[in-house]
């Protein structure tokens, strides 16, 4: 049980943080971001470039994760979201866009990357052995650590910092906001690199446990609206909320429902469907977001 | 019909020229057989769009299709094989199968709106291929392979249509056969759009607080609409499953179900022949660019951004004529 409880904890700390980064986009421009799982992946990929091939210490590796999605979610903002919303008659016309950037980076991936599944040396050896009720690597509690940092690290700075709160304000009502002095093109941008920048940093921090290879962006994606539906979209407590709640049902469900088969997800998702047939707007989010 | 004027017809009937005259034999004398397989796809995939299109004229976003379009090929491709029904019978009771499937499942999901809807019926896709992997009839992740093909149809012992298999050219009835479909399709829905249906649909894309409060039952519309639009993907999933002979839980996957949403996006979802244009320039497009090897995805990827960047109300908003404008005349 406990050990149970210990891979909740680890897989929604990690499962949070990519749910974050969506819905920050989404409440900030109400674009569904279906390349946030490419996103991710890119993150993993430059940090195994960098810290993997080049032998660079591990945290620069990070830190150059943060900053390459960070430039390329401000670009993609800056040149592609931005002028399509000023430009089109339904606002869903942001989806095609967000489904070709997913191609786009998936290409850019395989050109740059390759197809094969890479992996790092791991960042400290030695494996946690709580008198065999909690087995744990080291590496993956640091990274669990790492995570419920940078996640208390971003709520801290949304709710003290001056940039945090003009994009709560944003968030809230863009209008409003503008109409009290917000930039509000040039917060939507900063906005949309920190969304990116957090999918980068998940993907930096996972790629020391679990590898990456092309194919995980589009899973990960999927994963990721299923949290924010949970958790209710748009909104920061929902989305960590949403990625311990899934963090926490697949570590219960493939502890109990691995004999019955491989029928954890097909679970979890019917129990979604039934959930958001009762509350469409998930736990804490706005009706009709 | 109403309000069909003279020159819609004689639109009409050149394009039916083209699909059914003019296609055979551009194929014939450039000897582009294969053309044949990537046109019948087109085809029946634009059935399926159709479907995604319909869901978007109640102001619903539906990344689904897949779903049904999966179902539909299962039906289909469970009874021809195990059971030894008929093609026509199976093609029919997969599209019945999917829209009975659909009004069951939206009866509760179709209260959401937004993003919310357009999230769960992407889940569902996983659902349905998460089923298919997991229920004994389906045979798992092996799939059902050699479906025989299509029978005759006979009619008081009158024989209508010979049987596939004893035909020379299987690509050419294959295709003739989802064109005729394809045909009836977005004749029905270009029907259908300029009924009083269609009138009430447009009420609802726009509000459907204001359309509940004249009269207009949302609730039963919505659900009517739906079960249309899976129809249509059920018939086209079924379609296909006879065509590749094969149905796998991956034979229709989330991919599927976004490019489905895709097609419609591109093509303008104004237009009640959006749908059929954007998955012939996608599908087209991906099959042409087949020859830039490793560079095709990048290729294809940034032309599609640079239409949506530039043409964000879709490709028919270049007005190319208003046939099959979907607005009031």
């Amino acid at each position: 049980m406990e050990q149970v409880l210990a891979n909740g904890i680890y897989l929604g700390a990690q499962y949070a943080m990519i749910a974050l980064g969506l819905t920050l986009i989404f409440a900030l421009m109400n674009v569904l971001n279906f390349a946030h799982g490419q996103m991710y992946v890119i993150g993993g990929f430059v940090t195994y470039t960098i810290y993997g091939q080049l032998g660079l210490p591990y945290i620069v590796a990070l830190l150059a994760s943060c900053v390459t999605l960070a430039v390329l979610g401000a670009l993609i903002e800056r040149f592609l979201f931005a002028p399509v919303i000023k430009g089109s008659a339904r606002e869903e016309s942001t989806m095609l866009l967000a489904a070709g950037i997913a191609f786009l980076l998936d290409a850019l991936i395989l050109l740059i990357f390759g197809e094969k599944q890479r992996g790092v040396p791991k960042i400290v050896n030695g494996v946690l052995n709580w008198d065999f009720r909690i087995i744990m690597p080291y590496d993956r509690i640091l990274i669990c650590g790492l995570a419920i940092f940078s996640i208390v690290a971003f709520i801290a700075f949304m709710q003290f910092s001056r940039t945090g709160r003009a994009l709560r304000a944003l968030a809230q009502d863009r209008t409003a906001a503008q109409l009290m002095g917000v930039n509000v093109d040039r917060y939507s941008t900063i906005g949309f690199a920190l969304g990116a920048m957090l999918a980068g940093l998940v993907g930096g921090l996972l790629v020391t446990i679990t590898g990456i290879n092309l194919g995980m962006g589009g899973p990960t994606s999927i994963k990721a609206f299923m949290m924010v539906m949970i958790g209710g979209a748009g909104v920061i407590s929902g989305a960590i909320a949403g990625g311990f709640i899934l963090g926490f049902m697949e570590a219960i469900g493939l502890a109990v429902l691995s004999q019955y088969g491989d029928i954890t997800y097909l679970v979890i998702f019917i129990s979604l469907m039934i959930f958001l047939a009762i509350r469409p707007q998930g736990l804490m989010g706005k009706p009709w977001g | 019909m109403n309000g069909v004027t003279s020159k819609q017809l004689i639109g009409f009937g050149i394009f039916l020229l083209a699909i059914f005259v003019g296609v055979p034999i551009v194929i014939a004398a450039t000897g582009r057989w294969d053309f044949y397989f990537t046109l019948t796809s087109v085809a029946l995939l634009s059935i399926a769009s159709a479907g995604v299109w319909l869901t978007f004229y109640i102001g619903r976003i539906n990344i689904g299709q897949g779903a049904f379009a999966l179902i539909g090929a299962y039906v289909s491709a469970i009874l021809v094989a195990k059971a030894g029904v008929s093609f026509w019978i199976s093609l029919l009771v997969a599209g019945l199968f999917a829209a009975v499937v659909s009004v069951l499942i939206g009866l509760p999901i179709l209260r959401l709106r937004g993003v919310y809807f357009a999230m769960i019926t992407l889940v569902l896709t996983q659902v349905v291929t998460l089923v298919a992997l997991a229920l004994p009839i389906t045979n798992g992740a092996k799939g059902i392979t050699s479906i025989p093909l299509p029978g005759g149809i006979s009619l008081l012992g009158l024989q209508i249509l010979p049987p596939f298999d004893s035909m020379a050219d299987t690509k050419l009835a294959f295709y003739i056969m989802a064109s005729i479909l394809m045909v009836l399709t977005y004749l029905a829905l270009w029907r259908l759009v300029n009924s009083r249906l269609g009138h009430i649909c447009r009420s609802m894309q726009q509000n459907e607080e204001l359309a509940s409060s004249i009269g207009v039952n949302i609730a039963y519309i919505r659900i009517i609409i739906f079960a249309i639009s899976s129809f249509f993907g059920g018939i086209g999933g079924a379609l296909f499953g006879s065509i590749s002979q094969s149905v796998y839980p991956s034979s229709f996957q989330v991919t599927d179900s976004v490019n489905f949403m895709l097609n419609c996006f591109l093509g303008g979802l104004g237009y009640v022949f959006g749908p059929m244009l954007g998955t012939l320039t996608l599908y087209f497009g991906w099959d042409l660019l087949f020859t830039l090897g490793k560079y095709q995805l990048l290729v294809y990827s940034v032309l599609l951004i640079l239409v949506i960047r530039f043409l964000p109300n879709g490709l028919l908003s270049l007005r190319l004529g208003k046939l099959g404008k979907g607005g009031g005349k």
